[in-house]
């Protein structure tokens, strides 16, 4: 067993004062060894950001406040360190990583300089010296052609890189543990696959130890050595990877878990977790979890829960796993026969849909911006950003729409909606010609299709009250006669939403983002609208509050026959809800097909490159990841031939000279790429 | 780079087009020459005679747009607005409703102006950096709120009301400077030692609460928390990271009033009376002189575009992320 | 027998004022605009300038009740003539202080003029003397023994008299509050002495006890003595800066209502619209800025002396004439201060439009003029009340700097930029004549401060990204 370099004990932190303090770190333990990768798991707002910039000391000033416990690092009290010897430890011992690399780096100073700082710093070097070892760095975190790079701004790099920067400024001080909170959240997944195998090869070169702060469990099992989950400022287990993955003992983990959606779980409901995370500024009398729990009794309300160590194999040394659980503990023994309410049994299976009639078609769909330069404003060029999409969509059916950010699938959704204008093509709903409609015509056709936002927190107007807002379609859609009759539809729509039909006079402001999720989805459902167009309607949710979500749409479309246009860039979801899927690379799609084809034996390139950067949870079958080389290039100057020929592995002369033609594998199934072209041939 | 600046000097030329004739509307519309010639001549001495006497001496006497009796080009160019509005744009200011060639005074007295305008700029600049600076640092504390009322306190006090007590504390009790004039060279800086002073002081409380809040918004930025991760020092923080960025918003602030600092303060040069274009509008004013009003409304929304157009390419040079096209 | 005059910036004073009232009963169930005017009373600084303000408030509505008396109807008249005075409702308040001139200065409390004169004495000889004033310490026989005395028992009665009356609204408060909290009276009084309410309703006891301490020496002495001394033609100086209240506020105030509506429609029109309407827009307002402020003004308001000169059968009084050109300021200042607040707007309706509650509205074809009053001006309203509100002192003090240029409000109309105008010569005198501008500053400053500190308090409150801070 290697050495223990950082030991946090009861480590707690209080935000604000008086009544409305809270304490997002309540007495948390936990130890990292040197070289190891230690994984702090939970969903958003359970204190793991907190406890990260509590080691820093780095809270929130002046609102947080550390109000007790140890960090020691190799022995070292770090919280009763004077600030100027903490300054020593920031940087040179512990450095850490953002979420966001687009606003962590300073945009008015060269990434150079950044990085150069942090060795002017930790290691005294100045100069050309200091300008030596920023380009080894950068050509350690793999930024191509570094010399160059280092007079260049944060804003001349994609996300990918300003992320790789992140990570250099964090390596110059050589420090003996990185904190990496949510290093790739922000990040497509072919991009997280760069920097999560990045991260590792530094670890492995350098020794560091890595505290590693996400949410995704993919992440999780391919990075860490131990892992352990918070929920609502604590901690409630701890375990190595295998024995997490294999025996997980706290029931929030198991329902974790389960609320993953993938292809396995098509037939059935997701598991939920019901209601929601409590509030931080209460005293609990017993176990967080307790109200959201299928196997809580009494004792759970009534005790906090003690922290138990387990050693579930033999040999093993005790304390490999623990969980602050009633259940595990050995003096009590839980009620066994307790029926639980089982969500997936009690629900008909998803029965795939019957075929119906094309109701939505596009052709050629082309979105295009102008870009306006020189003395007289002149169009220059066009941003691309969808460039000649077509696909249809029958009654009943969910078409998913999946890429990376950037690559225009929410302007498809936008251009069908016509919210943009569309620059050619056609787009047909029942036969209809949106795209020619005058504005009139169009607007009294828009109850039919529909859409539902990403942000939960931007798609609902901030001053109208839940009633207002679900009303407001109603109105401009003239569906219900009278005000009564809208009031009725409201409340059984929220009813139908599952949320009460009380709280129509409620402000969005009052409600988490899976319930606002769930009022906008009333909201599109007042107008009896045929399509709705989903754009990534639970990519900024919790994993159990995704669940919800995505059964309640599936629900939603057995009872009312809803077609969905699902945009998204998360696989597994695809694989869960879609029944088509749509590949979009740089404004085009380049595959089609029924959802298990495309998922399962992938054709396209990229499609298969996209699939293996997810990463997947059974972490035991090492898989092999497709690396794509750079990113996603500019749709305002798409390279020649077919787009994605600079990132291709297999790309041979005739991509970079002619965009592939679309070939037709099968009934359902069309592929663009020239090595499917040379097959059929 | 270059065809920005064309174009937005093309821009420019609707606009002053557009200033040119509001004055004219304000001034030769809303009131005939008639009317003006009245109000100049006085109640006792109009009469028809008078009012076209006067109109001509000061070249008021031509139809407002178009003159029926002339013929050709001249339709156009002997009339008013020609005369008076359109020479503007050739910067030719003709000359004041008293006689004097306005061009002429302008050139002499912008000097004076900017020998106050500037340093009050620059000084200001610097201490109201230095003090919101200050502020920033110890944000959160109570020398931070005291600083912060201080500011509030020093900006409800009336301009005004510093002048008058600067002069009467400094040169009456004190003797230290002459209460007001102006002479050119050397001795120039006796005469504006005190309205520099005074134009700094008076503005530190609204300078240094509004540079506060940029420094502040700044921050509270993700960068300075990755800074802090690297483990600098606060006072390097402040100034290598916050100070560069919060830089952009003030010195944006202070390019666009750059140009118009040679039309000089009203309030100062009056009282100080510094021989400035700030006197001169502001006597104009007093003696009703039109045609120096005119000259400094034009002047001054051409110094203002100038102001914007530096502005613009000011933006280029502190912030990287801006590119002009 | 009176006749009731409406003056322009009366009319568009009460205007403002029942919008204002009707506004807060709009916003009472609204919690979104609750919530934050709720911080706002809860900040000790935000009630304390609130008191002062309403004070002035309060003043300046008194001042804005304005009437014309009857003459007395002569032998033989049909018709009730009226005096050319317009007189208002704080006139016949304040009495004796409008009516007692003296010849010329005299310093604050003084019982003799501030300057020689030669009189002729009894005996026939001339003497150069400080003559007593006809109404400055008129009661007193020897000024010199009495007046301190004289002064002093007047102070202390004034003070008891504003002790009881804080004492009483104190109670009454206590009543008021008990009802509301479900207590008894002792404990809601011990409540508000404590400091202990959740509306800090102790400050404001104490500022209001302030202004009625001062109300109170006022109404006890200002009949015997001028408290603030006389100018240059023996008008009392308290007098001059009560009446200049109104001025002030009618400068804050009105400016910001000619210029709102522009300035909102404008800035949403440009923003939502984009194109030409945008540009068309853009090009109103950068013309406009592009003016040096006080040029225009000044150019309009000499256009408008020339018009005025040229048209003397259009104003009955004295009164109407200066108010024709108060107005006017009002009118120029709001269309040349509209610019920003458009600006800004504009900027943040480009924000705004973009977002998904926007795109929603519609995606279910919601009519734009509705998404333009449902979706973009409730979530620009804040921005408008913190203009507004930080708006008032800058006009406030450009007033007075206006007025010292010469195209500030009429002459002869009340004004602390007229009378510091006034004043600044006198600082040349020897000796120095000080009370005007002392007065005149004082006032003016205890109501810009008060301004300042409650926006500063508005803004904290209605700014979401300030409150993100904290």
């Amino acid at each position: 067993m290697s050495e223990t370099l950082l030991q946090v004990k009861e480590l707690s932190v209080r935000i604000g004062t008086g009544d409305s303090a809270i304490r997002p770190v309540d007495a948390v333990s936990f130890e990292i060894r040197r070289g190891e990768t230690f994984a702090l798991l939970g969903e958003s707002g359970c204190g793991k950001s907190m406890t990260a910039l509590a080691l820093l000391r780095l809270l929130p000033q002046p609102a947080g406040e550390i109000v007790g416990g140890s960090v020691r690092l190799s022995g070292e009290e770090l919280l009763s360190l004077p600030e100027n010897g903490m300054r020593a430890v920031r940087g040179g011992r512990i450095a850490m990583i953002f979420q966001e690399p687009m606003t962590s780096l300073n945009p008015v100073m060269t990434i150079g300089d950044q990085i150069s700082e942090s060795l002017e710093q930790h290691k005294g070097l100045r100069g050309a010296q200091a300008r030596r070892r920023v380009v080894e760095l950068l050509d350690d975190v793999g930024i191509p052609d570094a010399a160059h790079r280092y007079g260049e701004y944060p804003h001349q790099l994609s996300g990918g890189m300003k992320q790789r920067v992140m990570i250099a400024i964090a390596l110059a001080g050589d420090p003996d543990l990185l904190i990496a909170d949510e290093p790739t959240t922000a990040l497509d997944v072919t991009i997280q696959a760069q920097v999560l195998e990045l991260i590792r090869n530094l670890q492995k070169k350098h020794g560091m130890a890595v505290l590693l702060i996400t949410h995704d469990l993919g992440v999780v099992s391919e990075m860490a050595d131990r892992i352990a989950v918070m929920y609502a400022g604590q901690l409630v287990e701890q375990a190595p990877r295998k024995l997490f993955f294999g025996q997980a003992q706290h029931p929030y983990s198991h329902k974790l878990f389960a609320a993953l959606p993938d292809a396995s779980k098509r037939e059935e409901r997701l598991t939920v977790i019901p209601g929601t995370v409590p509030l931080l500024n209460q005293t609990f009398y017993g176990c967080r979890f307790a109200d959201r729990c299928e196997r809580a009794w009494d004792i759970c309300r009534g005790q906090v829960p003690d922290w138990f160590e387990t050693s579930p194999e033999k040999g093993e040394a005790p304390g490999v796993q623990g969980v602050r659980c009633h259940l595990a503990d050995p003096t009590l023994s839980a009620p066994t026969d307790r029926t639980v309410v089982d969500d997936t049994a009690a629900q008909p299976a998803r029965t795939a849909p019957a075929p119906q009639n094309v109701l939505l078609e596009v052709d050629g769909l082309k979105v295009h911006f102008p870009i306006h330069k020189g003395l007289f404003k002149r169009v220059v060029g066009q941003v691309r950003a969808v460039d000649g999409v077509s696909m249809s969509i029958a009654g009943g059916q969910t078409l998913a729409l999946v890429g990376e950010s950037g690559c225009g699938k929410t302007t498809v959704g936008k251009g069908i909606l016509q919210l943009l204008k569309t620059t050619a093509g056609s787009v047909r709903f029942k036969s209809v010609e949106l795209t020619r409609l005058t504005s009139k015509a169009l607007r009294s056709r828009r109850s039919d299709f529909q859409i539902i936002f990403q942000d939960p927190y931007s798609s609902m107007n901030p001053r109208m009250s839940v009633v207002d807002i679900i009303e407001e379609g109603m109105i401009a859609q003239r569906i219900g006669s009278n005000a009564q009759q809208r009031r009725h539809r409201a409340q059984d729509l929220l009813r139908q939403v599952g949320l009460r039909p009380e709280h129509i006079h409620h402000y969005p402001h009052e409600f988490s983002g899976g319930q606002r999720q769930r009022i906008c989805i009333a909201r599109a459902l007042a107008v009896n609208p045929q399509l709705i167009i989903c754009d990534e309607p639970t990519s900024a949710l919790d994993v159990s509050v995704q669940a919800q979500i995505l059964n309640l749409l599936q629900d939603l479309q057995r009872e009312l026959g809803l077609s969905f246009l699902f945009i998204t860039h998360d696989l597994s979801v695809v694989s869960y809800i879609a029944d088509r899927v749509a590949v979009m690379y740089l404004g085009r799609i380049v595959e089609e097909g029924d959802v298990n084809e495309v998922l399962e034996d992938p054709k396209h390139p990229y499609t298969q490159a996209l699939l293996s950067a997810v990463p997947r949870i059974d972490g035991e079958s090492e898989r092999k990841v497709i690396r794509l080389e750079g990113d996603l290039p500019s749709p305002s100057n798409p390279p020649q031939g077919c787009h994605f020929h600079p990132r291709c592995r297999q790309a041979r002369p005739e991509c970079r000279k002619s965009y592939p033609k679309v070939t037709r594998l099968s009934e359902t199934r069309l592929v663009r790429c020239h090595l499917m072209d040379s097959q059929v041939k | 780079m270059l065809a920005y600046i064309i174009r937005r000097t093309l821009y420019a030329i609707p606009i002053l087009i557009g200033v040119n004739l509001l004055t004219f509307v304000l001034f030769f519309v809303v009131n005939t020459p008639d009317d003006v010639a009245r109000m100049h001549l006085g109640a006792k001495r109009v009469t028809p005679e008078a009012i076209e006497q006067w109109k001509q001496e000061h070249g008021y006497d031509q139809p407002l747009l178009y003159n029926r009796k002339a013929s050709g080009v001249a339709k156009v160019t002997d009339t008013i607005f020609y005369n008076k509005s359109m020479r503007l744009f050739a910067f030719d200011f003709g000359s004041s409703d008293a006689g004097r060639d306005i061009g002429e005074d302008i050139s002499q007295r912008m000097w004076p102006s900017l020998a106050i305008a500037l340093p009050t700029l620059l000084i200001g600049l610097l201490v109201n950096i230095s003090f919101s600076m200050l502020l920033a640092f110890f944000r959160g504390t109570y020398l931070d709120l005291s600083g912060v009322m201080l500011a509030v306190v020093l900006m409800s006090v009336s301009s005004l009301f510093y002048i008058i007590g600067g002069q009467y504390l400094f040169s009456k009790l004190l003797h230290l400077v002459p209460v007001s004039g102006y002479e050119s060279g050397m001795q120039a800086w006796r005469f504006v030692l005190l309205p520099v002073a005074i134009g700094v002081f008076s503005g530190i409380g609204a300078g240094s609460r509004w540079y506060r809040t940029f420094f502040l918004e700044e921050v509270n930025r993700d960068y300075v928390r990755t800074a802090r991760a690297k483990g600098l020092p606060e006072a390097r923080l402040l100034f290598r990271h916050v100070l560069r960025n919060a830089m952009v918003p003030i010195l944006t602030g202070i390019v666009v009033i750059l140009p118009t600092l040679f039309m000089g303060s009203l309030i100062m040069e009056s009282f100080f009376g510094i021989p400035g274009l700030g006197s001169y509008t502001i006597e104009a004013i007093q003696t009703q002189d039109f045609a120096i009003v005119r000259a400094m409304v034009f002047l001054g929304s051409v110094l203002y575009i100038l102001g914007l157009l530096l502005t613009d390419i000011s933006y280029t040079l502190v912030d990287p992320r801006i590119r002009l096209s | 027998m009176i006749q009731h005059v409406f003056l322009w910036t009366d009319t568009l004073i009460f205007i403002l004022l029942v919008a204002v009232l009707g506004f807060a009963w709009f916003a009472r169930n609204k919690e979104h605009l609750r919530a934050p005017w709720r911080e706002v009373v809860r900040s000790r600084m935000a009630v304390a300038s609130l008191v002062v303000l309403s004070i002035y408030t309060i003043t300046g509505l008194l001042d804005s009740v304005h009437f014309r008396k009857a003459l007395p109807t002569q032998e033989g008249q049909q018709e009730v003539q009226y005096s050319g005075d317009v007189l208002s409702v704080l006139d016949t308040l304040l009495g004796p202080m409008r009516t007692q001139d003296e010849k010329t200065y005299s310093a604050p409390f003084a019982a003799y003029l501030y300057a020689r004169e030669t009189v002729t004495g009894a005996d026939g000889e001339k003497l150069r003397i400080f003559p007593r004033l006809e109404y400055g310490g008129a009661g007193l026989t020897d000024p010199a023994t009495q007046k301190g005395a004289d002064i002093a028992r007047r102070t202390v009665t004034a003070l008891a008299e504003a002790v009881a009356v804080l004492l009483l609204l104190y109670g009454m408060l206590g009543l008021r509050l008990a009802s509301k909290w479900r207590q008894s009276w002792m404990s809601a009084l011990g409540a508000i002495a404590k400091g202990t309410s959740d509306v800090p309703w102790r400050t404001a006891l104490l500022t209001l006890g302030v202004f009625v301490l001062l109300i109170a020496l006022v109404v006890n002495l200002s009949g015997a003595y001028h408290l603030l001394g006389t100018d240059k033609v023996g008008q009392d100086v308290l007098y001059q800066t009560i009446k200049s209240i109104r001025t002030g506020l009618v400068i804050g105030t009105l400016t910001t209502l000619v210029m709102l509506p522009f300035a909102v429609f404008l800035g949403m029109m440009a923003g939502y619209f984009r194109g030409w309407v945008d540009d068309v827009i853009q090009y109103i307002y950068t013309t406009l800025n592009s003016i040096p402020g006080v040029l225009l003004i000044a150019a309009a308001v000499m256009m408008m002396q020339v018009y005025v000169a040229n048209h003397p059968e259009l104003f009955e009084t004295m009164a109407e004439r200066a108010d024709i050109r108060l107005l006017f300021l009002v009118l120029i200042l709001g269309i040349t201060s509209w610019t920003g607040l458009c600006r800004l707007l504009r900027g943040e309706t480009l924000k705004l439009r973009e977002l998904d509650y926007v795109q929603a509205a519609d995606a279910f074809g919601v009519a734009k003029s509705s998404i333009l009053v449902r979706h973009l001006l409730p979530n620009l309203m804040h921005l408008v009340m913190i203009a507004v509100v930080l708006d008032f002192s800058g006009l406030v003090l450009a007033e007075a700097v206006l007025s010292y240029v010469g195209v500030g409000v009429d002459p002869t109309t009340q004004s602390w930029g007229n009378m510091i105008n006034r004043a600044r010569l006198e600082m040349a005198r020897e000796p120095m004549v000080w009370w005007s501008l002392l007065a005149s500053f004082s006032f003016m400053f205890t109501l810009v401060l008060a301004a300042n500190l409650f926006s500063d308090v508005v803004r904290d409150a209605f700014d979401p990204r300030l409150r993100a801070q904290r």
